[in-house]
């Protein structure tokens, strides 16, 4: 019973990085309709950055934070003004073909400036730290923190949303973008500022997934994936319903790979696939896609 | 009146294509081997790429998760040949409907998502696709299996003959899809289509059932896609599931190709397959830097040039290689 415990909180706790992967994916599409095919591929190109802000300046991956957020900001802002702000328009190809060709262009971009090896960001002794809950129940201190740090980056995104001028933007956007621009706002601007938060979410789960993990260039597509199915089964544009998606996807994917280590993967996209096939608009659902 | 297909264009098209076909199913007399396994890859990504137009290009329904059907040939071809005893050209025309049935119930799940989320939907697919084919075991489980000696010796007495019936096969299932894709285009159904690919809204207030007629196509393009991707393992002799659902070598390269080349139009795959392997040829020594490249040219080209480089010349020169385009013609003009 306790074994089962622990595997169930362990994916919760997983959960909280998979609804940091889906909370960038979710805030972009809500404000100016683009999925990012490239999402995964700057999860890993954050994990790289922070290699270089931790190995050059001998700074603790959390610390590094402090950098890597600020600089994946500045590249989703500079992405989005230079170059996916063209790809915006009635038409569904372009922005999907140039945000894969991005993806293909980050891998092998990776792949030639720090070959195929794993890597991995070491935070030393609080990776092995462990609090006791009860009674056979150990948690992680570090997973504890990630999930914290989920909720809370899900919590200020939704205070930002519905408390601030540039979360009043970006609804106006999402509303309605021609009478937005009417208003007098700047929408290139505004999708600028959108993907230059969600990269900043980015920033922050590529951080923890590389100190959770290895990591390689080639991991990005499967993290879009995660974070797409959070999306999709949380429901679409509700930032609440990414967390419960990122949850149920990080139990399903734990209770899986304690039946048989080769179904972790599975078990996540079945209940993906399930939820899609009885529930489409997702668990709490609050804008149709 | 009348409606006509064919332009001055279209007619030296024709005559093109089939001098071309003429010389391309005469290359055992007078290629190498190396030139015919070249060419044989070259009709299998055409076919792909051309099906795969047929689905973003005019149906609007963009997969970034076709691998799943090539994957789903070649595992298979593999499990009829190895243990079921099918011939392998049997096996071959077995994947087609067997594809086209397991895209029926993946579509009614998928269709759900609209737009880009399909996108990614279908990829979900192609990855539970991947991982329950690597818990197969007797197909080798995760890291794959190569066709028996017995097998690949038994399809023709010689291997010079067995080279020219591969590379025959892969020739005619290319004409086979190309085909198909033609005729499907010339029909009332293939007007539709192009309705659809103009203006799905105005499509549908003509009183095109929009949904049926991509449902329709999603199931033939994965009915295509699975003949091609059983005869791309035939020609490999070896399937692992990385190698069978890889979204690089099945999807990416096969956007670039229909991108580059022209999507929407038929022949744009052919001339973006060209360009690609010319490509390829030249730059393969520079391994992850070309993917590298062929990701930023797909991006210019998507950006400056969407209707790719045949785009470029057929509405400069209003040229058409087949007979497609509809015009009324007056009697008078015919008689």
């Amino acid at each position: 019973m306790t074994e089962w415990i622990n595997v169930i909180l362990q994916g919760v706790l997983i959960g909280g990085l998979y609804a940091m992967f889906a909370a960038g994916l979710s805030l972009i599409f809500g404000v100016m309709r683009l999925v990012n095919i490239a999402h995964g591929d700057l999860i890993v190109l954050a994990a790289y950055i922070a290699l270089l802000v931790t190995q050059g300046l001998g700074i603790d991956p959390l610390t590094s934070l402090l950098l890597v957020v600020p600089i994946m900001a500045l590249i989703g802002y500079v992405l989005q003004r230079g170059l996916l702000n063209f790809t915006l328009g009635d038409d569904l190809l372009p922005p999907l073909l140039v945000t894969f060709g991005l993806s293909i262009i980050i891998q092998n971009g990776l792949l030639e400036l720090f070959t195929a090896d794993s890597r991995k960001l070491q935070a030393g002794a609080i990776e092995i730290q462990t609090v006791q809950l009860t009674q056979g129940i150990w948690l992680g201190v570090l997973p504890v923190i990630q999930f914290i740090v989920a909720v809370a980056v899900i919590a200020g995104l939704q205070a930002l949303f519905y408390r601030t001028a540039l979360g009043r933007a970006f609804r106006a956007t999402s509303d309605d973008q021609p009478v937005a621009q009417l208003m007098g706002l700047d929408t290139r601007h505004v999708f600028a500022m959108a993907m230059a938060l969600s990269l900043a979410v980015i920033a922050i789960a590529g951080v923890f997934l590389a100190v959770r993990a290895n990591f390689d260039p080639s991991i990005g597509p499967a993290r879009l994936i995660f974070g797409f199915e959070a999306v999709i089964i949380g429901g679409l544009g509700s930032m609440w319903g990414t967390l419960a998606g990122g949850i149920i996807l990080g139990v399903s994917q734990a209770i899986g790979a304690q039946i048989n280590p080769g179904w972790q993967l599975l078990a996540g996209h079945i209940v993906f696939l399930a939820i899609l096939g009885l529930r489409p608009q997702g668990l709490f659902p609050k804008v149709s896609g | 009146m009348t409606v006509e297909h064919a332009t001055p264009s279209s007619r030296v098209g024709v005559v093109l294509v089939a001098g071309a076909l003429i010389v391309l199913a005469l290359a055992p007399f007078w290629g190498a081997r190396e030139t015919l396994r070249l060419l044989a890859e070259i009709f299998t990504f055409v076919a792909l790429a051309s099906l795969w137009n047929l689905l973003a290009g005019y149906a609007g329904l963009v997969s970034v998760g076709q691998q799943a059907f090539v994957g789903f040939g070649g595992y298979l071809l593999f499990a009829l040949v190895m243990l079921a005893g099918v011939h392998p050209i049997a096996a071959i025309a077995i994947a087609g409907p067997a594809a086209a049935l397991v895209a029926v119930p993946v579509a009614l799940l998928i269709f759900r998502l609209r737009g880009a989320y399909f996108a990614i939907g279908s990829w979900v697919v192609a990855e539970v696709f991947r991982l329950l084919a690597s818990q197969i075991s007797v197909l080798g489980g995760g890291s794959g299996i190569s066709l028996p000696a017995s097998i690949v010796i038994a399809m023709a007495p010689s291997r010079q003959l067995r080279e020219f019936e591969l590379y025959w096969l892969a020739l005619a299932l290319a004409v086979l899809v190309l085909g198909a894709i033609v005729a499907l285009l010339r029909s009332r159904h293939g007007l539709a289509l192009t309705a659809v690919r103009d203006n799905e809204l105005a499509a549908q207030s003509t009183g095109i059932d929009v949904t049926q007629l991509k449902f329709v196509v999603y199931v033939l393009v994965a009915f295509g896609t699975g003949m091609i991707g059983a005869m791309i393992f035939l020609m490999k002799l070896r399937i692992s599931p990385d190698t069978a659902f890889n979204v690089n070598d099945w999807t990416a390269f096969v956007i670039f190709i229909t991108v580059i080349g022209g999507i929407g139009r038929i022949e744009g795959p052919i001339i973006g397959t060209i360009v690609f392997f010319v490509l390829r040829q030249a730059l393969a020594d520079l391994g992850s830097l070309y993917l590298l490249m062929m990701g930023a040219v797909a991006i210019v080209i998507m950006l400056w040039a969407p209707k790719g480089l045949w785009g470029l010349v057929a509405e400069r020169f209003s040229w058409q290689v087949l007979p497609l385009q509809r015009r009324l013609v007056s009697a008078a003009e015919t008689g």
